[in-house]
Parts: structure tokens; C-alpha cells; sequence
């Protein structure tokens, strides 16, 4: 018997830029692999390649060389179009700054994943309020983004990653732009729902915070320096 | 749904910033308005003159005389004679002049027509009270004339005519029958003159004799054949001087009026497509810089799913709605136009539901076209180069 597919399967993937004629390699044969339902902290200083990581396991870019299979897809060989399905389907974006679109009100920001997913107006809106009153936000609906304060954005944020029921979360410097009191309610939250059987990938360069999952991966100048279980204190 | 939901965004991105919206939409409402006005405006002139000009029916012929040397004009004898050319129905030469008509003490200036009794048919113009001239009123140089409405009225006032005696350049002339009113027309109102019997017009005018004959032909399958028989006999009688005269068949009329708005259409459709492709590239200036602010936003659209196609569909419908908008104004603004011009101005004004339909298709073809590079831009964009955008 072999051991069931992991969720992310990562072997030998590398990555290079050209700058002015330059090259720069940001990420050196990584190897790795997630199952279901781990909590993963990815951490390193900037500069260290995990923002790069972090595109190439959100699908937001493609690594030069390399394999990665997400859920059992192989992510080198696809177009546009397909990558752009499998972010709808597969991950739920948490970004440092939110990324809310200031135009729509919390409930359609929410909405947003399951439009481009062909999904009826009734039946998004009730996943989408659903998911709000998941996050604690089920009497903030319809205000703007910029009616609400900087957690309850990350909140509609999580919501928003939440909707389309993704088998990962990923989530870059969550609490970044939060003050240390709802960046802890952000993070008690993210915890709460690997409970609840999300898989989670956080991108951190905050060692205390990345004391929080259950597995760190330490990236530095592109390598994968450290790959160690976090023993609960 | 998708397109509900993206007509919908793009009303509200263009709502938010109304001014701007409104200058780019002006190339469009400028364009529009101006095609459907001026159109408008054309085509009722066009259907004026078209009107009045086959009113007089397709088989007339009108013969102008310039003359040449001594020979400025024919007789009123020799224009009879013109009866005798194969094909002609009816012959009506005409004697103008001016004339000073007194009745009383009311003084008019008036222009005398010299006619013979087959204007009445030729002109279709008939009277309204009393009787027309008669073949007995030329041959006897009666002193007898017909009046024209409005000449009555200034003469008259609100008695009968029909009668009475009027002096015309101090000879007092008996009018024997009220013309009918003909209303004016672009060369002028045919209800201020007096009609005369031709042989009298000749020595009472003084008249070098006739320079003006309105023929009918038995068909209008023979009017062509009877205009060279014409040309033919004209040439022989000016000793083929070349200008001594002039002939004009009301169809050649009609089509030198069509040619005419025809030519006009082609300038307005030119002008209108030349407004209509600057305020494309007004829209899709304000497109590009629109796509360039929102790099952000397409960014984040892609991060959490959204294609190629539904990016480009975004913008592309931003932009259509903006043109379509811009166009709907426009043919209200046209419309409005027209309206005005018909009801303020003594300009006849004919809205054109087709051009209307073609100059507001027009603005959504603009919306697209100049859309496509802007969204196009937008689709292209790679998620991590826009996300990193701030």
C-alpha cells in the first residue's frame, strides 16, 4: 500500500528571475510535501524566497522547474484559464492588506470567488452571509470596507476565503497591518478553523506567530532550511 | 448573471465619477445628437422640395430662354408652336413681370404673369371663386386678370374679389377669378401675383416676349424623346448658339435634388463618423487610465478566480455601457433638437427613426471597439505583477 496522496506535493521545484541581464535564483530544488488538515507556518526574512513560494502554491505563478501537484494536479502544464479555476477552487486567499475591493460592501466581497464560479445570485448571497456569520460579522453586511475597522476587514477577508469551501487556506502575513490585540483575535480565528479541518499555510517572517501552527518550514536565500513539528507548550 | 452583475458594477464605476463619465461620453452625445439634427433637418428639406417638385407631376418640361444677339425671346406665337412637336400635350409659355396693383386707395408691388389657359392644367393651379382665363380672353387681349390669395387679401381685405376692377399700372383691369391658395414655397409664395391673359401681358408689359415655357407631354415614357425634339427645334430657332436656352425635366430636377441630399447624407455621415471616432479614442483614453487605477482590483479578481474572459467581459462592458449611455443621451439631445428647429424655425424638420438606430448602434460598435485594447490590457495582466501594484 502507498501512503495517500498529500494534499500539496512539492519536488524539486526552483525558480529563477532575470534582472538586467542578471539571473537570480529565489527558490533551490525545494522539496516538500502537506497532508490534509496540517497547519503549516512557511517563515523566513524578506528576501528569503517565501513570498515566491507563496505565488507558486497560491498558482499565482509558475515555477521555472520543478513539479507541484495540488490535490493531485499537476500545476506546471496548465494555462491561464485552468490556474486561474484552480485559485477559485482550491485556495482561499488571506492577504496582508486585506485586498477587499473598496467598491462592494462586505457581503459582496464575499461573493466575489462564488460569481466566477457561475453560481446563481440567491445561492451566493446565502453562502455569503453564512460565511460572514461564521467570521462574526453577521451585522456588518453591507458596509463598505472602508466603514470597517482593519480586523473586521481581515474578518470579510477570511469570509471571503471561506466561501467557495477551498481545500487550502493561505494566508500571507495575516496580521501584518493589525495592531498585536486583533492581529491575536486574527490568528485565534485562523487556529480555530484548522480545528474545524482547514488546511492552513501561513507565510510569516514573525517566529511567534509561526509558533502557533503545528509545522514550520524555515526558508532561507531560497533554501529549505528547517522543516520541524511545533510541540504544543 | 455575470453580465448582469458586471452591467451593474459598470454603472456604479461610472456613477462615482459622474464628471468624468460625462466628458468622455461628450464625443459620442456630440457625435449622435449632431447626425440625428442635422439629418433631421436634411432629409425634411429634401422631402419639402421632393414634394412640390412631383406635385407638378414627371412629365414637364421647362424651357428657360436666355437668347442671344437680337433674338431674346420667343413669341408667344412661336411658343404655341411648340404644340406642334410630336408627343406634347400642353404648351404654357409664360410673360413675367412687376407691377404696380391699386385698388382704391390700397397699393401693392406685385409680379404679372402672362399666361395662357393651359397653365391651369400644367401648374395645376386652379381658382377657388370666379373662372379662369379663357382661350377667347388671349385672343381678344381682354383686360381680365386672376389674383392670388394673399394679393387679394392686401388689395381686398375681406371682399369678394371676384368683379371688382383693379388698376395695374394705371389700366384698370377686371378680376374675373380668385386664385387658389398655394401656400409658399422655397422660390417663394405663389399667392401673391396676378394672371394675366398672355397677348395682353405682350404689349402691356412691353415684354421683349417669352422667356419662360412650361411644357406636358402625352406620357412620362416620352418625356426624353420629346426634350430632344425640342432641343432640336430651340437650336434651329437661337441658330445653334449654345446657352441661348435651357431645358430642365421636373424628373431631372428630382434627381439633381436627390443627388444633391445624397451628397449632403455622405458629408453628414462622414462628419458624424469622424465625431463618433474621436469620442471613441476619448473613451478609450479614459479606459486605459481606468484599467491602470485598477490594477489593484484586476489583481485581486484573478487571485481568487477570475479568467481571462471575465476580466476582459468587465472592462469591455464598462466601456459599452459608457458609449451606449453617451449614445442614448445623444438621441435624446438629437431628437430634442429636431423638435426645436421644427417648432422655432420655419425649417422643415423630418426625424429619421432609422438614423436614430443607426447612430445609437453606432456608439455601442464605438464602445467596443475602442474598448478592446483597454480590456484586453486588463485580461492580460498577470496576477502577482498586479497584486504587488499599489
Amino acid at each position: 500500500m502507498t501512503a495517500p496522496e498529500p494534499l500539496i506535493r512539492v519536488e524539486k521545484m526552483q525558480h529563477s528571475y532575470t534582472m538586467a541581464g542578471e539571473s537570480m535564483t529565489v527558490l533551490k530544488s525545494l522539496n516538500f510535501s502537506i497532508n490534509h488538515g496540517e497547519f503549516v507556518a512557511i517563515i523566513g526574512p524578506s528576501g528569503s524566497g517565501k513570498s515566491t513560494l507563496m505565488n507558486m502554491l497560491g498558482c499565482l505563478d509558475v515555477a521555472n522547474e520543478g513539479d507541484y501537484f495540488l490535490d493531485g494536479q499537476e500545476i506546471r502544464k496548465l494555462s491561464d484559464n485552468r490556474l486561474a479555476q484552480i485559485r477559485n477552487e482550491k485556495i482561499g486567499f488571506i492577504f496582508q492588506n486585506f485586498n477587499l475591493l473598496p467598491k462592494l460592501s462586505a457581503v459582496e466581497n464575499v461573493e466575489l470567488p462564488l460569481i466566477y464560479r457561475g453560481m446563481s445570485h440567491r445561492e451566493r448571497r446565502e453562502i455569503a452571509r453564512n460565511a460572514l456569520v461564521r467570521v462574526g460579522l453577521a451585522s456588518r453586511m453591507n458596509h463598505r470596507p472602508s466603514e470597517l475597522s482593519g480586523g473586521q476587514q481581515q474578518r470579510v477577508a477570511i469570509a471571503r476565503a471561506l466561501a467557495g469551501t477551498p481545500p487550502i487556506l493561505l494566508a500571507d502575513e495575516p496580521t501584518g497591518a493589525l495592531d498585536s490585540k486583533t492581529g491575536k483575535e486574527v490568528l485565534e480565528m485562523i487556529k480555530e478553523l484548522n480545528v474545524q479541518g482547514h488546511t492552513i499555510i501561513l507565510i510569516t517572517h514573525d517566529l511567534e506567530i509561526a509558533e502557533q501552527a503545528k509545522r514550520v518550514i524555515r526558508i532561507q536565500d531560497g533554501d529549505l532550511v528547517e522543516d520541524r513539528k511545533v510541540v504544543p507548550s | 448573471m455575470m453580465l448582469y452583475q458586471s452591467m451593474k458594477m459598470a454603472f456604479k464605476s461610472i456613477l462615482s465619477s459622474k464628471i468624468r463619465a460625462f466628458l468622455t461620453m461628450l464625443g459620442i452625445i456630440i457625435g449622435v445628437s449632431s447626425v440625428i439634427a442635422l439629418v433631421a433637418v436634411g432629409q425634411g428639406t429634401t422631402s419639402q422640395i421632393t414634394e412640390s417638385l412631383s406635385s407638378l407631376g414627371t412629365n414637364q418640361l421647362t424651357v428657360n430662354i436666355m437668347g442671344r444677339g437680337a433674338t431674346t425671346s420667343l413669341t408667344y406665337e412661336e411658343a404655341l408652336a411648340l404644340n406642334e412637336i410630336e408627343g406634347v400635350d400642353n404648351v404654357s409659355p409664360v410673360i413675367s413681370g412687376n407691377v404696380t396693383a391699386k385698388h382704391g386707395t390700397e397699393n401693392v408691388s406685385v409680379s404679372v404673369e402672362g399666361i395662357t389657359p393651359a397653365y391651369e392644367e400644367v401648374q395645376d393651379f386652379h381658382v377657388q371663386s370666379g373662372r379662369f382665363l379663357l382661350e377667347m380672353d388671349t385672343e381678344y387681349r381682354q383686360k381680365v386678370a386672376l389674383i392670388g390669395s394673399d394679393t387679394a387679401e392686401d388689395l381686398f381685405g375681406t371682399d369678394n374679389p371676384v368683379g371688382q376692377k383693379v388698376q395695374i399700372n394705371g389700366s384698370s383691369f377686371k378680376i374675373v377669378g380668385l386664385l387658389e391658395s398655394k401656400g409658399s414655397t422655397s422660390v417663394g409664395s405663389s399667392d401673391e401675383k396676378l394672371l394675366i391673359p398672355i397677348s395682353t401681358a405682350e404689349r402691356f408689359l412691353q415684354s421683349k416676349g417669352v422667356r419662360s415655357i412650361t411644357l406636358t407631354t402625352t406620357s412620362n415614357d416620352n418625356v426624353d424623346d420629346v426634350k430632344t425634339k425640342l432641343e432640336a427645334s430651340l437650336t434651329a430657332k437661337f441658330s445653334a448658339a449654345e446657352n441661348a436656352y435651357s431645358v430642365f425635366d421636373s424628373r431631372e430636377m428630382l434627381e439633381t435634388v436627390n443627388e444633391t441630399s445624397a451628397t449632403l447624407s455622405l458629408a453628414l455621415g462622414g462628419i458624424a463618423g469622424i465625431s463618433l471616432f474621436v469620442g471613441g479614442i476619448g473613451i478609450m483614453n479614459i479606459m486605459i487610465v481606468s484599467v491602470n487605477e485598477r490594477t489593484r482590483e484586476i489583481g485581486i479578481r484573478k487571485a481568487i478566480g477570475a479568467k481571462k474572459k471575465n476580466i476582459m467581459m468587465q472592462f469591455m462592458i464598462e466601456s459599452v455601457v459608457l458609449s451606449g449611455t453617451g449614445g442614448l443621451i445623444g438621441v435624446a439631445l438629437g431628437l430634442g433638437a429636431s423638435w426645436a428647429v421644427g417648432n422655432y424655425t420655419t425649417l422643415n424638420v423630418a426625424p429619421s427613426w432609422n438614423m436614430v438606430l443607426i447612430s445609437f448602434s453606432f456608439s455601442l460598435i464605438i464602445g467596443v471597439l475602442f474598448g478592446m485594447i483597454p480590456a484586453s490590457k486588463a485580461a492580460r495582466m498577470r496576477p502577482i505583477y498586479a497584486l504587488r501594484n499599489e
